[in-house]
């Protein structure tokens, strides 16, 4: 556990030592901006709510997490401090997560900093704080399972750029499985069940639910599974690949 | 007493390449074994098995009673690793860097400020404390590796070419830094530099083509060369005629000639094996009437030794 705590101290003062971070914080609250007003028409729905600023999140999230993610076993591996960190007295798992974790917060706080969009919102009416909190919650899970995938893919290579756009394409076809194009396709001859099943693998489906306010259990342990498969397929990459 | 590095039969293969083929060795505590071996020999494997980092093939690792397999993170708490090129974080600053690795490694609150404390003394590195690690020079970038290892003073150091990329002075430096903490420490550094073998190691190890070729002390692997106890002289005789003569001496293998760049020339007597001919070359030098204004024995030379050992395997790998 104290192992887990150092590395994740260590990896998140790693971003604020870079420019990464303000870069990304910077871009992140900017183009939530852009979305929630101007795309999303916040002013023009005359609705007290946040749904056009979470609306746009997964598409977001596509090209912004991926940019996170793409460096946390990559940059290691080229560096060569993957053998330092691997020769010291700690597990593969307590590295992942430790790592994982760190770029989670990370994420957590760029999302902390849209709060003048709440703020707007309840100055201007009186929206429902819950459902706000839970669009939040559903987001930050929604970004965990981004960044866990972006962590597995960036464990495979030595080059950043491949890991950013291996990742993007997965996300991106998690995020697809549940568009209509892409359902509608299957519906023409496959049974109902297939498509609920392939709908239901999508960030989408999962994620509209819960910014509507509702938590089901299912929906958080979708994301749950989905982070845990994917950390731990990072630990067989890592074992796999830390020769190479 | 059981040994502080116990490796058995280790071998590793990547596909069909066998880096590191069936090596065992023992370290015991106040030993410095000197791994020595071309580059692409397999020393670097073969140390990124013992500290953890990569799985044997096959084969048994234990270092202070902990088996590789069994308890791999107690194992890696016994072992202090420079690993090659002395990777770091290089968005850290030095103390930053050592903070963390001292945190990982279960030191805490004032006994770890300590310990950076007299590891940044011992090695200099007061001067770049708080600069990032990625702009420092790149004896500095060793030296931080090297602080990172000694940190918590561990039982076994391992160090993948420490003196790499060090002037002369920060060489000795280091050299004399390992020769301290040799009496309690057992300590493994590969080098291709030989010097260094004989100036701070008890025993060395010569690995090729992913064989042990070689294990014994510096000394026994000067006795292999063709120069052990040979005797250099300078004469004031003509040099083919001095050859000729010294070459009928009994026990006498060969007599080489070398003229060195300020035209001095210089007769190398050389013994044959095992043979000890000081005594033999000064009477018959005393008995002629000749003037010597140099006579010494050679000790043998580590890199004709090494040549030796190493082209040998490779000549016979190829045949394989």
């Amino acid at each position: 556990m104290k192992n887990i705590l150092s590395i994740f101290k260590r990896e998140l003062r790693g971003y604020f030592a870079t420019p990464v971070a303000y870069v990304f914080i910077v871009i992140f609250l900017f183009l939530t901006g852009i979305f929630t007003f101007y795309i999303g028409g916040f002013f023009e729905r005359g609705q007290a709510d946040l749904e056009p600023f979470f609306r746009f999140h997964p598409w977001l999230y596509l090209f912004l997490i991926p940019a996170i993610s793409m460096r946390l076993w990559s940059e290691e591996r080229k560096s060569g401090t993957i053998e330092l960190l691997m020769t010291l007295p700690v597990t593969l798992g307590e590295a992942v997560l430790g790592k994982f974790l760190a770029a989670w917060c990370f994420t957590a706080i760029a999302l902390a900093l849209t709060f003048p969009m709440w703020i707007t919102v309840n100055y201007l009416g009186n929206p429902d704080n819950t459902v706000i909190l839970f669009g939040y919650l559903g987001s930050l899970l929604m970004a965990g399972g981004f960044l866990a995938i972006g962590s597995c893919i960036s464990a495979l290579t030595k080059n950043q750029v491949i890991a950013f756009v291996i990742s993007v394409v997965i996300c991106f076809l998690i995020i697809l499985s549940g568009y209509s194009i892409v359902l509608d396709f299957f519906r023409a001859w496959a049974p109902q069940a297939v498509v609920d099943a392939i709908s239901s693998f999508s960030f989408l489906t999962h994620f509209d639910s819960i910014k509507k306010g509702v938590i089901d259990a299912r929906d958080v342990l979708y994301f749950g599974t989905l982070i845990a498969f994917w950390l731990y397929a990072n630990t067989l990459v890592i074992d796999m690949k830390k020769a190479g | 007493m059981s040994y502080a590095i116990e490796v058995q039969n280790l071998s590793k293969s990547f596909g069909s390449l066998h880096a590191v083929r069936d090596i065992s060795f023992n370290v015991a505590r106040g030993d410095v074994l000197g791994f020595l071996g071309p580059n692409g020999a397999g020393k670097s494997t073969a140390m990124k098995m013992i500290t953890g980092f990569l799985e044997p093939t096959a084969g048994r690792v234990r270092v202070c009673g902990h088996d590789l397999h069994e308890e791999p993170v107690q194992l890696k708490s016994r072992i202090g690793y420079l690993p090659e090129g002395a990777p770091a974080y290089g968005e850290m600053t030095p103390v930053s860097f050592l903070e963390f690795i001292g945190e990982i490694r279960g030191l805490r609150g004032r006994h770890l400020q300590d310990r950076i404390g007299e590891v940044v003394r011992s090695i200099h590195l007061e001067a770049v404390l708080e600069q990032r690690i990625e702009t420092l020079s790149k004896g500095y970038k060793r030296r931080v590796g090297l602080a990172q290892a000694i940190l918590h003073d561990p039982e076994v150091l391992i160090m993948d070419e420490p003196t790499d990329g060090l002037d002369p002075n920060q060489k000795h430096e280091v050299r004399t830094l390992i020769r301290e903490m040799a009496s309690t420490k057992a300590i493994v550094i590969s080098t291709h530099i030989l010097e260094e073998v004989d100036s701070v190691c008890t025993r060395a190890i010569i690995i090729a083509g992913g064989r042990l070729l070689f294990e014994g002390t510096p000394g026994e692997l000067e006795a292999r060369s063709r120069l052990h106890n040979a005797v250099t002289l300078s004469v004031n005789r003509d040099s083919f005629a001095a050859q000729r003569e010294l070459s009928a001496l009994g026990n006498v293998d060969s007599v080489d000639i070398r003229t060195d760049s300020s035209g001095n020339t210089r007769l190398t007597v050389v013994p044959a094996a095992g043979t000890n001919i000081i005594n033999e070359v000064t009477d018959f030098v005393r008995t002629r009437g000749w003037t010597a204004t140099e006579v010494r024995v050679e000790s043998g030379r580590l890199d004709e030794v090494f040549r030796t050992i190493t082209t040998q395997q490779a000549s016979g790998g190829a045949r394989t």
